[in-house]
C-alpha cells in the first residue's frame, strides 16, 4: 500500500505536536508495510530555485537522530518531498501578513527570528502575499506533484487544514481517495472567535474527504457538530507518543525546591493564566516550590505581568521558547507537569512528561485525558482543584511515585505501531469503497 | 552677574547578561562582560576621553574663569577602573586644576532614596570612599540618583552632612517660579538646591542637532547670547546634563565638541554679565531665596519629572520589592561578595529597561538598551535575582551551621 502524505517537517525543524505526530505516525505506518511519499512545506533562502526537492530518507534531521537510524527498513519505505513553502504549522492569517510586509519593506527575503525568548522560523518572503494565496499556491504544485507520481500512490492523506486545499486538488487529479486529519480545529486555536476563511478551508477539506480522522472523540464532536461533517465519515485516532531509545543524562540540578512546570505555546487554547493562578494559590501554602513556564505565545507578556501583579515573579520563572535538548532537560528536572488547556485536540507533551517519570496534571478538555488513567484530570477553569492537585503531588511523595511509575507503563504502551495498523485499516477501508464506485 | 553651573552626570550600569532558567543554581555570573567593555571603551574613545581633554584645555585657557562639576558612579568608576584606566587619570588632572568640583550619590547609581534611609545613607559613604581612592577628593555637595528629590529625601541628605544638593526645576513643583534661583529644602533649611533649568539644559543635550528645531544650528555666541538675556532672569543658570551627551547622544559629526570648545569664551565675553561656578561655589554665592516643597518624589526624567520611569508598572514595582526584600538576609550575612552582588543589582538601570512606557521618551529609554523589550529585562533580572536569593539563603544557612558548630565546641 502507498500513500502520498501532505505532512509537516520533523522536529527539530519545527515545533509542537504536528511535527512529531507526522513524525511518529509516518514510522508507524512504515514499520505496517506502508510506503509513504511525504510532502512538507520548507522555506528556503535564495539559493534554491527548484520547485519541489526530493530528498533521501536519511537527509533528514530528527529530534531523536536521523531518521534513518536503526536497523529497521523505514528507510526504503518513506521518501521525501519538498515543496518552497511558507508555511509553517500554528499560523495565522495575520502573522503570515506581518511577515510579508516586513518583507515588502525591508526587501529582506529570508530572516529567522534569533531572539532566544522566542519561537525560531526561517522564514522567507518570496512566496505567496497572504497565507491564503500561499495555500493556494500550495496546492497547485501539490496537484503536480501528484500528476508526476500518477500510479504511485493508492490514498492521499493531509495534515492540517493548511494543506487541505493540496490534498483536495490531489484528489481530483488522481482520483484516489482523501482523508484529512484534523489536529486542531479553528475552535480550539481561537475560542469562538473563528477566522472564517480558515473555517471554510477546514470545512472544505473534510466534505471532500472520504474520511476525517480527529485525534480525539473532543475533536470528533466538534468536527460533527461545528462542521457538519457525518458521524459515519469521522473516526477517531488517538496519537500516541515516541521517545527516544536513550534518554540523556539528567542534568545538573541547581535549584532544590521542586518544580511545577507548564511547557507550550503561550496562548489563548493552552490555558496559561490558570496555571499562574493556581502557582499563586499553592505558593501561599507551600513556600519551597517553583513554578516555570516555558515558550513562547501571544498572551506572554499579559502573563508575566500577572505574576508581577501577584507578587510571585521571585518564584515563577520564564524561559522563553525551548527546543530539542533543552524540552528534555525541562522536563527531567521537573517534579510535576500541569497541562491546563481550555481546549486541547490531543495533547502529546503530558506523555513526554510522563515518560520522564514526571506525574502530571492535565484539563478534562483535552483529548489526551480519553487516553490515560494515571494523570490528575481537572476542569481547566477550577483554579482550585488545580492548585490541590499541585499541592498534593508536591507534598505526598508517594502519591507523584504512583502517577509516575504507573503513568510510564501506560504511556510506554501508546504504540506508534498500534495507531498505524488502525489507519491503516482505514485506508484499506476508503481504497475499497473507491474502487466499488462505479467511473 | 549671573552665574552659570555647568554640571555633568557620568554612569555606566554593569549590564546584566542572557541570564535563563537553566543557569539558575548553576551558574552565578551574571554581568555580561564582553557588552560592558565594548560599551565602556567605546564611550571613553568617544566621549569620556576627548571631552575631558577638551574641559581641560578649556579651564587652562581661560584661567580658572571656566568651570564645571562632575558626579561619576561607584560602577561607572569600576569599570574605568578596568577596561579605560586612562579616562580616571584624566579625571584626575581636571581634577588638579581646582576648577572641577566631584559631587558625591549613590555608588551604584540606585534607588536606595526611595527604600530605605539606612542603605542611601550607606551607598553614600560607599560612593565617597571610592571617589577618595579613585581621584583623591572628599565631596560636599550631593546629586541623587536621576535628580530623584522630596523634601524627605533632601531632609536625609542634610543629615549626611551635605550643605547643597541638585533638584530638577520641575514645572510641576516651581510653578510661577523660576529655577535659576537658590532655594532651600522645607524641612531642613539648611540645605540649599540648585534646580536644573530644563528647557536650556535640553537645548543642548536633546535638541542641539535636531534640524526640525527652528533655533538649529544653535552657536555658542547664540546660546550666551540667551544666557545673558533678561529673558533669562535670575542669579543662577543650572545646566544639568548627562556627560554622555557629548560624542554619544550627540555624536561628533553634530559639531557638539565645537560648540562646547567655543562656549566658555562666548558665555565670558565682556558686557554679557556672566560668570562659571562649580556647584558648591553657585550654592554659597548666593542667599535662598524661598524654600522649595516637594512633598511628593520628582525626577529629571521622562516628561512627567517622576519616578514612573523605573517604578511605573507592575514589572517594576515586583522587581524592585524582592529587591528590597532581601535587605536584612544581605545584612546578617555581611559577606562582601554578596553586598557587592546587591550593589549592582540595584542600579537604577535595571529598572529603567522594564518601563513600558515609550512615547515621546522612548529614545532616551531604547539608548544602551540591551533587551528587546521590558518584559525580556523582566524576566532576566528576575532570574539573576532568584539565583541570588537562592545562594544568599545557602550561604546564609552555612553560616547559622558554622556558628551553631563553633558555640557546641564551647561546650
Amino acid at each position: 500500500m502507498r500513500v502520498l502524505m501532505f505532512g509537516w517537517e520533523f522536529p527539530p525543524h519545527i515545533a509542537g505536536g504536528l511535527g512529531t505526530a507526522c513524525y511518529g505516525m509516518t514510522r508507524g505506518l512504515a514499520r505496517n508495510g506502508v510506503d509513504v511519499t511525504f510532502v512538507v512545506p520548507h522555506a528556503y533562502g535564495d539559493e534554491d530555485q527548484r520547485f519541489t526537492h526530493v530528498l533521501n530518507a536519511s537527509d533528514v534531521e530528527a529530534l531523536y537522530g536521523s531518521v534513518g537510524s536503526g536497523s529497521d527498513d523505514i528507510l526504503d519505505k518513506l521518501s521525501f518531498i519538498r515543496i518552497d513553502s511558507n508555511m509553517v504549522p500554528y499560523i495565522s492569517p495575520e502573522e503570515y501578513a506581518t511577515y510579508h510586509e516586513q518583507f515588502v519593506k525591508t526587501g529582506q527575503t529570508t530572516w529567522t527570528t534569533t531572539d532566544a525568548w522566542k519561537q525560531r522560523y526561517t522564514f522567507s518572503g518570496k512566496y505567496g502575499a497572504n497565507l491564503m494565496e500561499e495555500v493556494a499556491r500550495y496546492a497547485v504544485v501539490a496537484a503536480q506533484v501528484a500528476r508526476d507520481l500518477e500510479g504511485q500512490f493508492d490514498v492521499i492523506h493531509a495534515h492540517d487544514w493548511l494543506t487541505y486545499y493540496a490534498g483536495i486538488a490531489a484528489k481530483r487529479v488522481s482520483g484516489k481517495p482523501l482523508i484529512v486529519h484534523m489536529h486542531a480545529t479553528e475552535y480550539d486555536r481561537t475560542g469562538e472567535n473563528v477566522n472564517t476563511q480558515v473555517y471554510a478551508i477546514e470545512k472544505a477539506g473534510m466534505q471532500a474527504a472520504d474520511r476525517v480522522m480527529a485525534v480525539s472523540n473532543l475533536t470528533r464532536n466538534i468536527v460533527i457538530t461545528k462542521y457538519g461533517i457525518p458521524a459515519g465519515r469521522v473516526v477517531t485516532m488517538h496519537n500516541a507518543v515516541r521517545f527516544a531509545e536513550n534518554s540523556s543524562a539528567a542534568p545538573e540540578r541547581g535549584v532544590k525546591d521542586k518544580i511545577i512546570t507548564f511547557l507550550g505555546r503561550i496562548t489563548y487554547q493552552k490555558g496559561p493564566d490558570y496555571f499562574v493562578e493556581a502557582a499563586a494559590k499553592v505558593l501561599k501554602r507551600i513556600p519551597n516550590v517553583r513554578f516555570v513556564m516555558a515558550g513562547s505565545g501571544d498572551m506572554m507578556n499579559h502573563v508575566i505581568r500577572r505574576v508581577a501583579r501577584l507578587g510571585i515573579a521571585d518564584r515563577f520563572h520564564f524561559t522563553g521558547f525551548l527546543r530539542g535538548e533543552d524540552v528534555h532537560k525541562m522536563f527531567q528536572l521537573s517534579d510535576v507537569y500541569v497541562m491546563p488547556s481550555v481546549s486541547e485536540p490531543f495533547g502529546i507533551s503530558p506523555l513526554e512528561a510522563m515518560r520522564s517519570n514526571v506525574p502530571v496534571i492535565i484539563s478534562k478538555q483535552s483529548g489526551v485525558a480519553e487516553v490515560l488513567d494515571y494523570a490528575v484530570k481537572v476542569d481547566y477553569w477550577d483554579v482550585d482543584a488545580m492548585a490541590d492537585a499541585m499541592a498534593g503531588l508536591i507534598k505526598y511523595p508517594a502519591l507523584a511515585g504512583m502517577f509516575a511509575s504507573k503513568g510510564l507503563e501506560e504511556v510506554t504502551n501508546l504504540k506508534w505501531n498500534n495507531v498505524a495498523a488502525k489507519i491503516k485499516a482505514v485506508y484499506e477501508e476508503v481504497i475499497a469503497e473507491n474502487s466499488n464506485q462505479p467511473k | 552677574m549671573k552665574t552659570v553651573c555647568l554640571y555633568f552626570q557620568v554612569h555606566q550600569p554593569w549590564r546584566l547578561k542572557k541570564y535563563r532558567f537553566f543557569n539558575m543554581g548553576v551558574d552565578h555570573n551574571y554581568l555580561d562582560d564582553m557588552q560592558n567593555r565594548s560599551i565602556m571603551q567605546k564611550v571613553a574613545r568617544q566621549c569620556y576621553l576627548p571631552m575631558n581633554a577638551l574641559l581641560l584645555k578649556l579651564i587652562k585657557e581661560n584661567k580658572g574663569r571656566f568651570r564645571c562639576s562632575f558626579s561619576i558612579t561607584g560602577i561607572a568608576m569600576e569599570q574605568m577602573r578596568v577596561y579605560a584606566p586612562e579616562v580616571l587619570d584624566s579625571f584626575k588632572e581636571l581634577s588638579a586644576t581646582g576648577c572641577v568640583e566631584f559631587l558625591a550619590e549613590t555608588y551604584s547609581h540606585s534607588l536606595a532614596s526611595l527604600a530605605s534611609k539606612e542603605d542611601f545613607a550607606q551607598q553614600v559613604k560607599l560612593h565617597m570612599a571610592a571617589l577618595k581612592k579613585e581621584l583623591g577628593v572628599k565631596p560636599t555637595a550631593f546629586r541623587n540618583t536621576e535628580l530623584i528629590y522630596s523634601d524627605e529625601i533632601g531632609a536625609a541628605v542634610a543629615e549626611m552632612g551635605f550643605r547643597t544638593m541638585l533638584a530638577e526645576g520641575a514645572k510641576h513643583v516651581l510653578g510661577w517660579k523660576s529655577p535659576n534661583f537658590v532655594y532651600a529644602n522645607a524641612i531642613d533649611q539648611k540645605l540649599r538646591l540648585l534646580l536644573r533649568n530644563y528647557k536650556l539644559s535640553d537645548d543642548i543635550a536633546f535638541r542641539f542637532s535636531n534640524r526640525g528645531w527652528d533655533q538649529w544650528p544653535l552657536t555658542a555666541e547664540k546660546y550666551a547670547s540667551w544666557l545673558a538675556s533678561d529673558e533669562t532672569p535670575g542669579e543662577v543658570i543650572n545646566l544639568f546634563m548627562d556627560y554622555e551627551t557629548f560624542g554619544e547622544h550627540q555624536h561628533a559629526d553634530t559639531g557638539i565638541f565645537d560648540f562646547m570648545k567655543a562656549l566658555p569664551k562666548a558665555v565670558l565675553a565682556k558686557g554679557n554679565g556672566l560668570e562659571f561656578a562649580t556647584v558648591s561655589e553657585s550654592a554659597r554665592k548666593y542667599q535662598p531665596v524661598a524654600v522649595l516643597h516637594c512633598p511628593h518624589t520628582m525626577s529629571w526624567a521622562d516628561e512627567e519629572r517622576d519616578v514612573t520611569a523605573w517604578l511605573g508598572n507592575e514589572l517594576q514595582n515586583e522587581a524592585f520589592s524582592k529587591l528590597y526584600s532581601l535587605k536584612e538576609k544581605v545584612a546578617q550575612l555581611g559577606n562582601p561578595d554578596f553586598d557587592y552582588v546587591w550593589s549592582f543589582l540595584q542600579t537604577s538601570d535595571h529598572f529603567y529597561y522594564m518601563a513600558t512606557k515609550w512615547l515621546s521618551d522612548g529614545d532616551v529609554h531604547s539608548y544602551f538598551n540591551p533587551y528587546d523589550s521590558a518584559y525580556d529585562a523582566f524576566i532576566n533580572y528576575m532570574n539573576v535575582l532568584s539565583d541570588f536569593m537562592i545562594e544568599l539563603d545557602k550561604a546564609l544557612e552555612a553560616k547559622v551551621v558554622k556558628a551553631l558548630g563553633r558555640s557546641a565546641r564551647r561546650k
